[in-house]
């Protein structure tokens, strides 16, 4: 005791119990949250995941998608109808709960677990029906074809999403969002349900497996040789290079200024 | 002193008074030029020759630094000697050695040629950057020693050089004239005119000839501009898969397809012209109005209701400002974007423009359905689809 009493005025020691307290509380947290993010999700829809999900509805939703999912006008669309697909997109990809009202919600860490997220998928699913969760299966992009699936992606998604899933700028300041960390499931997801100013796919115009042809495109994009730099959705290192160029001509500016100027002792 | 620096002295001192001739020899032929001007040479006089831009003679050069009464006119002269000797003599060796490494760098390039070949991608590569690389650094070092050798030993004098006439002498002309008339006397271009004439007439096709080179930057477009390859009864297939679409099936509110006509998908210059986008929109979402032409408004801006299939609307994929495809599509908001410029369309209001630089809504598609339930092309564009250009009527 004597040992830390004769510290506790040190510089040091301030910073030392905040550091401490910090860990303290992370990993609390850590051994809460990963307690229950290791549960497993069953598949199929029960009573209990149902009334779980609606309870998590009530917690994180209903502030903004009222009471009975039935939407706020001005605030939030009615979710009656949506489907547990949307909701898993929505969920799983962080942009729901959202964190403030804005022209696009951003990708962020999901807030809810994947069981979590399923529970309130099941609710939304049971309250009046909707496409559902792709199963693995459904996603799979074994044996997919890859060709097809880029036809289908420049015709169709290209516009919006860059030729490589870069992203893009829409209206308003809402944008098309980076494809690069997207699960086939939340790529298949998006395509069934049309989220925030993105078309819808159904899977009668764009059937399941030239779904599949479309997200091998995407995942398999990923893994191509990236020219470097701020590559501008793959184009290269185009923005280096118009910045050296600039610099490049500001030092010949000053270098022939340098060359021209008058020097040494004037000469009468 | 004085003999070098006399009156009447063709120095430096009054050059303005001396003619082109005199100018272009350093006023050493005077005197055998234009007579007017020979008193003012001392005959015999064994003044060096000088070239322009060089140093003055030595006896010049002692009197600028001692004799303050000449000064004046021989202040005019470049000074020979830098202010600092030391100095100048380190910036020497500098530039020596640039111009030195300079010379090594070009055979360099030389020994890089004949050694490094280009039998593989990689030799090519290797050997772009010797060869640019050598190349490169012989012209930066002559420039560098260049600079270095102007602004460090050259001298900073402002000089005016007066402007000589730019007419040649009465006598010149002269001269000329009698040479030209007898040329044109002794060619018989005056006696024979049969000759100048067939000459001349001669000469006029191959002056024409080129005009008709431009033929090459035809044929004219014609009415091609104005019509895509729709027409009544093709089927609209997706683009990619091919498969031609139903009512049904495109029946989710939001939907978007990117469609091509039956039988040109592979197509590209009709597709360039004749891609489709196919949008499903809610019940009561579309505004009806009639076509453009013919008895409606001049420019359509709304939705024409016998082109459309159960809220099915077709419209050109292609942007009427500069021809980008204009695909980008917010089913929340109902715009098309066109990603060039920022031209944005109402799709709810028959795709007119609320945004940007394009000044026509994108033609829409009509269409139906067949004996088969899949979705047709009821008949052509009635309006040219893409940029407008000049016969556009």
């Amino acid at each position: 005791m004597s040992w830390i009493t004769a510290r506790r005025r040190h510089p040091a020691a301030g910073y030392l119990v905040v550091a401490f307290v910090l860990v303290l509380i992370g990993t609390a947290y850590a051994v809460i949250t990963g307690g229950s993010a290791s549960a497993s999700s069953p598949v199929s829809a029960n009573s209990a995941q149902i009334a779980q999900g609606r309870n998590l509805f009530l917690e994180d939703c209903a502030t903004c998608h009222g009471m009975f999912a039935q939407g706020v006008s001005g605030q939030a669309p009615g979710l009656i109808g949506v489907g547990a697909a949307a909701v898993d997109f929505q969920v799983s990809t962080g942009r729901m709960p959202a964190a403030k009202l804005g022209a696009e919600n951003p990708r962020k860490p999901p807030r809810l677990t994947p069981s979590q997220t399923r529970a309130v998928a099941a609710y939304i699913q049971s309250l009046g029906g909707g496409p559902p969760i792709p199963s693995a299966a459904q996603v799979s992009t074994y044996g997919a074809n890859v060709g097809l699936g880029q036809q289908l992606f420049v015709a169709n998604c290209a516009a919006c999403h860059n030729f490589v899933g870069a992203g893009g700028t829409l209206t308003d300041g809402k944008y098309a969002p980076a494809l690069t960390q997207s699960t086939p499931t939340q790529i298949y997801e998006a395509m069934l349900t049309g989220p925030e100013a993105m078309p819808v796919f159904n899977d009668l115009t764009v059937t399941p497996q030239e779904k599949r042809d479309i997200i091998a495109y995407v995942t398999q994009v990923r893994a191509l040789p990236n020219p470097g730099g701020f590559s501008l959705g793959r184009i290269g290192p185009v923005t280096e290079g118009l910045v050296a160029f600039l610099g490049l001509l500001f030092f010949m500016v000053l270098a022939a200024l340098w060359i021209t100027a008058k020097h040494g002792k004037a000469h009468e | 002193m004085s003999d070098t620096n006399s009156p009447g002295q063709p120095d430096s001192g009054n050059s303005g008074e001396l003619s082109w001739p005199e100018y272009l020899t350093g006023g050493e032929s005077r005197g055998a030029v234009p007579p007017g001007a020979q008193a003012a040479e001392p005959e015999g006089h064994a003044r060096p020759r000088r070239v322009i831009g060089t140093p003055p003679p030595a006896a010049a050069r002692t009197l600028l630094a001692t004799d303050g009464g000449a000064s004046r006119e021989a202040a005019r002269e470049l000074p020979a000697e830098p202010d600092d000797p030391r100095r100048a003599k380190r910036v020497e060796k500098i530039v020596a050695a640039c111009f030195i490494v300079a010379g090594l760098s070009g055979l360099a390039f030389m020994v890089f040629y004949g050694t490094i070949g280009v039998g593989s991608i990689t030799n090519v590569l290797h050997s772009n950057l010797a060869l640019g690389g050598s190349m490169a650094l012989m012209f930066l070092l002559l420039g560098i020693g260049a600079v270095l050798w102007v602004r460090h030993l050259m001298p900073t004098v402002e000089m005016a050089e007066d402007r000589h006439p730019m007419a040649a002498t009465p006598q010149e002309r002269a001269a000329f004239k009698e040479t030209f008339q007898q040329g044109a006397e002794a060619s018989q271009f005056v006696k024979r005119p049969i000759i100048r004439r067939s000459l001349i007439a001669a000469t006029i096709p191959m002056a024409v000839a080129p005009i008709f080179l431009l033929r090459d930057m035809g044929p004219l477009p014609g009415t091609s501009l104005d019509t895509t390859v729709w027409r009544k009864g093709l089927r609209l297939l997706v683009y990619g898969t091919g498969r031609p679409i139903t009512a049904a099936e495109f029946n989710s509110p939001g939907a978007l397809i990117s469609v091509g006509p039956e039988g040109y998908l592979e197509n590209d210059n009709a597709m360039a012209k004749a891609a489709v986008s196919l949008i499903k929109f809610r019940p009561g979402e579309l505004v009806y109005g009639p076509p453009a032409r013919p008895g409606g408004p001049s420019v359509r801006n709304k939705v024409v209701p016998n082109w459309t299939v159960d809220n099915i609307v077709a419209y050109s994929k292609i942007c009427t400002h500069l021809g980008c495809p204009a695909a980008l599509y917010e089913q929340t908001t109902h715009r098309i974007l066109c990603p060039c410029h920022q031209s944005t369309f109402l799709a709810t209001e028959g795709a007119r423009v609320i945004f940007g630089p394009a000044t026509r809504a994108l033609p829409q598609l009509p269409i139906g359905v067949d004996s088969e339930g899949y979705l047709i092309a009821t008949g052509p564009f009635n309006e040219p689809v893409g940029p407008s250009f000049w016969e556009r009527s």
